[in-house]
């Protein structure tokens, strides 16, 4: 039986075919999706923020795009992943509010893209797909058998990648 | 921080909990009386909640929502989010345009129904913050209303993105209002910033 696996807001889960992992209602946030295809050792990561470096708590690692990535690879690694096979697809990071003034908080989405790309080339894991920006929420289903990302949407369709 | 959460005492939690039952009591005054209909409110609720557990408030993630959120300045700044089901926030608005109740809508409102979504945000914000202004004695600064019409979880870690840097726990102070005391018409949640939670447990005579 194929579990359906969880993953919360500044969370993150590492699983293997024929689990699946989903994450709901991604805004400003990325869901990060790593896989080895040599064991099909797979994780997503619900990261909120791009970095640790100026937070006042850093309790949970999986808050951030470089601590939650160096987190979640050890924790592939530990199940067994093998760390030259990994490949990412990410999604998320959509500007969810418009306010009229500038305000750095509410780019945060775009913020968290860049941070989670550099944070994967830091880690040399290839990004294979990206399905971020915007201005709408996004849910997220991970299958590690194949692969796919499927991307579902509030108007603005589904698709995978 | 999140021990100044845990620590918050019984009393603490009651005289939070009183200044959340004055302040949405204004609020839904003022909306019975833009919608001219009974407009009744839950006890509020004061929840110390881990980010991931928020969307839980609002029956997950996944639920079609409009939500209007202001940031709250002034010396105990905070986030303000109004959040409603699609249908229910189509429904208002029709009654706020003096519109026959027709179809609730999901998707293709008009400038003018966004525009008289915000300003219900606005105005039970504005009242809310009255009854906290005049209980504490501090300033509350609304800005202007944001409207985001998503996934409920979506716009939530939008909002809750500004408190990850210095917490993992919210306190949301929450407020459910019905109308004729059966449909849920929306949640109202406070979020006070850490730091601001202090400011008003002693404005109230209560701090920490």
């Amino acid at each position: 039986m194929s579990k359906i696996i969880q993953v919360g807001m500044a969370d993150l889960k590492v699983a293997r075919p024929p689990d699946k992992l989903v994450t709901a209602g991604l805004g400003s946030c990325i869901g990060i999706c790593i896989l080895d295809k040599s064991t099909q050792i797979a994780s997503l990561t619900h990261i909120m923020l791009p970095s640790s470096l100026q937070a006042k708590n850093t309790d949970n690692k999986a808050k951030f795009a470089d601590t939650g990535i160096a987190m979640v690879i050890d924790e592939m690694r530990k199940t067994g992943a093998n760390l030259n096979g990994m490949v990412a697809k990410i999604a998320g990071g959509a500007q969810m509010f418009k306010f009229s003034g500038e305000n750095d908080i509410l780019k945060i989405g775009e913020r968290n893209a860049v941070a989670v790309m550099e944070n994967l080339e830091k880690h040399k894991i290839r990004l294979l797909a990206k399905d971020v920006g915007g201005n709408y929420g996004r849910t997220i289903t991970f299958d590690p058998q194949t692969g796919q990302l499927l991307v579902r949407t509030i108007g603005h369709g589904e698709q995978v990648i | 921080m999140v021990e100044d959460f845990s620590k918050l005492s019984g009393i603490q939690v009651d005289a939070l909990r009183e200044i959340g039952n004055v302040g949405a009591g204004n609020a839904a005054t003022a909306l019975a009386q833009m919608i001219n209909s009974r407009i009744d409110m839950s006890v509020p609720r004061v929840n110390i909640l881990p980010f991931a557990e928020v969307p839980d408030l609002i029956g997950g993630a996944d639920l079609h929502v409009a939500g209007i959120y202001l940031q709250v300045d002034g010396p105990a700044p905070a986030s303000i989010l109004f959040i409603l089901p699609i249908e229910q926030a189509s429904r208002l608005v029709q009654m706020l345009m003096g519109l026959p109740a027709g179809e609730s809508k999901t998707s293709d409102f008009s400038e003018m129904e966004m525009s008289a979504m915000m300003e219900l945000g606005n105005i039970i914000s504005a009242t809310y913050l009255n009854a906290l202004s005049m209980f504490t004695q501090l300033d509350f600064i609304p800005s202007v209303p944001a409207l985001g019409m998503d996934m409920a979880g979506a716009l939530l870690d939008a909002v809750l993105a500004q408190f990850g840097e210095i917490a993992d726990h919210v306190l949301v102070l929450e407020t459910v209002f019905k109308k004729d005391n059966e449909d849920v018409v929306g949640n109202f949640f406070l979020m006070p910033e850490p730091g601001a939670l202090n400011t008003i447990l002693k404005a109230l005579g209560v701090s920490i």
